[in-house]
């Protein structure tokens, strides 16, 4: 059949006003992950009690300092609460398919993905605030640098958030698949983090391996707002953690578009 | 309402345009090279057996995949290129239920209102009144895993129609519910058609329903399109399944004593029989005439043309009961 050109472009608004109606989208997208999946069983368990027991259980007989152990409880509440709403989002929303109505509502993968990130940054930002208020309140720690622990804990937030929604990715709608896969790229990353060992006493290999880790550099950020020395530079951990964050929200969108098509 | 009883679609630019769409799985055409346009404030059917290619059909002219070749146009959009732009025109609601279980009746409508854009100020009156029309408005602080299948598939109607879409995609609307729900969604989707020009695009395996609804019916089998005509056209097409029913009071009488010939096919029926002929006029005047002459009583004689169910089976080769 041959048919005449019908098609009209985006209807002249500009990309402008195409940008402000997916941010919005986006907003929406992630007001309603808070809803529905911040008090999920996984998410609580993957996301507050797996870490802090995974902590304790390393700090018990350690006699770690105060300045190393406050920044490395807070760093790793951050990490763990920030990057567990996103890996269980997707598959569950594969499940219900209620992801279906997402991609047939005019809201564009780009900013589903985004609401996803969205969602997990604020209650890893948020949620981890209770363990460092905690730890502010029972030990001798301090802030003595604002900026430093902000920037590693807004960007360290977002980046951790991404990481979640890049796991989600793989073409299930199995959370407990995800959450596998999940805890296997997560845990060796707090481990090359300089979160339990710091990066003078790690060995060589975990010296080299440690800038991979995007725990490391926001780690590094906390340290320095607790008034501790910076591994890598503060201007260098933040800007690492911008282009990872970017890099993981790129990657999600390039396997999430791919997963899609697999899975039906 | 009959399909000759709809006045509302409209010529001029369609509503949806499937342009040469194509959708391969691996080695399997799903849908090969598929073809049609529906027009402004149309209802259209769409009829295949399971796995012709309705579904895929459906989710590559709402953007949810896309196609191997050719093009879907929504509301003026090409789908490939203006997605976003697309979907603000559409309503869906799939086969599966997809409510969110954990937000309230209202929260789900609310929900895509947001996504639509539809503006704060008119929200919560335009949900408020969909509830009403569907009579969801006392659960509206239910879950949506409280509701019974026939209540979420009325919640995804008003989440659909929340936006007031210029086109609604339906996908097995009335599947398995029961007989209130299903005419309640039948008369809404009546009324949105004739009050607000509503285009419509139905998947159905309920001949019935497609009978009543559409303008127009497609048929799809095996990924080809096998028929796009109004239903009157289509019945027009197996004219050999017109037939003349008649049944008596009393005694019967053997087809052989009435007939005019014997190669007629007949079709027993408990008081009575159907038979077969593509002009069943001259054959009813006829049955009646010989029975007269017999002394036999008819309690009813009555000319039928065949149902969009033969037409269906027709084409698809008997594949009736899985569209």
């Amino acid at each position: 059949m041959a048919t005449p050109d019908l098609t009209r472009d985006t209807g002249g608004e500009g990309a402008m006003a195409e940008f402000l109606r997916q941010a919005r989208c986006a907003w929406v997208i992630a007001k309603k992950n808070a809803r529905v999946y911040y008090l999920k069983g996984p998410v609580i368990t993957f996301g507050i009690v797996f870490p802090l027991f995974f902590y304790l259980s390393f700090a018990a007989g350690h006699d770690a300092p105060v300045s190393v152990m406050v920044p490395g409880i807070a760093a790793m509440a951050l990490f763990f609460t920030a990057s567990a709403v996103g890996p269980l989002v997707t598959p569950w929303e594969r499940q219900a398919r209620t992801f279906e109505r997402l991609i047939t509502s005019p809201a564009s993968l780009s900013a589903i993905l985004a609401g996803d990130i969205g969602a997990g940054a604020a209650f890893g930002a948020a949620l981890s605030l209770l363990p460092l208020g905690a730890a502010l309140m029972l030990t001798s720690a301090h802030i003595s640098a604002t900026l430093p622990l902000l920037a590693g804990w807004l960007p360290g937030a977002i980046a951790f958030s991404s990481l979640g929604v890049l796991m989600a990715a793989p073409a299930t709608d199995t959370p407990s698949q995800v959450m596998m896969l999940s805890n296997l790229v997560r845990l060796p990353l707090i481990f090359v983090s300089g979160v339990f060992v710091p990066h003078a006493q790690m060995p060589q290999w975990g010296q080299w391996l440690s800038p991979i880790s995007p725990l490391s550099y926001c780690a590094d950020l906390i340290r320095v707002g607790f008034g501790g020395a910076s591994y890598f530079g503060v201007s260098t951990d933040v800007l690492a953690l911008a282009g990872i964050s970017s890099a993981f929200a790129v990657a999600a969108h390039y396997f999430h578009r791919r997963a899609r098509s697999r899975l039906l | 309402m009959t399909s000759s009883q709809h006045s509302t679609a409209t010529v001029g630019e369609p509503a949806l345009v499937a342009d040469g769409l194509t959708r391969s799985f691996g080695d399997r055409v799903a849908v090969d090279h598929v073809n049609f346009s529906v027009g402004r404030g149309e209802v259209f059917g769409y009829l295949g057996p399971n796995g012709a290619g309705k579904s895929t059909t459906a989710r590559m002219l709402t953007g949810y995949i896309a196609p191997t070749e050719g093009r879907a146009v929504v509301a003026g959009f090409d789908v490939a290129k203006s997605p976003s732009a697309a979907r603000r025109h559409i309503g869906v609601v799939p086969e599966e239920a997809n409510v969110y279980a954990d937000l309230t009746v209202r929260q789900n409508v609310l929900l895509m209102a947001e996504l639509h854009g539809v503006p704060k100020s008119a929200r919560e009156q335009r949900c408020t009144e969909l509830l009403q029309t569907f009579d969801l408005e006392s659960r509206a602080t239910q879950k949506g895993r409280e509701l019974s299948k026939g209540l979420r598939q009325r919640l995804m109607l008003c989440m659909a129609l929340v936006s007031s879409p210029q086109i609604l995609f339906l996908d097995e609307p009335t599947s398995g519910l029961d007989v209130a729900s299903t005419r309640m969604i039948r008369e809404v989707i009546t009324r949105m058609n004739r009050d607000h020009g509503m285009t419509v695009f139905l998947t159905t395996h309920n001949m019935d329903e497609a009978d009543q609804l559409c303008h127009r019916v497609a048929i799809i089998d095996r990924g080809l399109l096998a028929a796009v005509d109004t239903p009157v056209a289509l019945r027009g097409r197996v004219n050999s399944r017109r037939s003349v029913v008649v049944k008596f009071a009393g005694t019967g009488a053997a087809p052989s004593d009435l007939l005019p010939r014997a190669d007629l096919e007949v079709e027993t029926l408990v008081d009575g029989w159907r038979v077969y002929s593509p002009e069943p006029g001259p054959l009813a005047q006829h049955i009646a005439a010989r029975a007269d002459a017999l002394g036999l009583r008819i309690e009813s004689l009555n000319t039928l043309s065949p149902t969009l169910e033969e037409v269906f089976v027709s084409i698809t080769g008997g594949a009736h009961g899985h569209a």
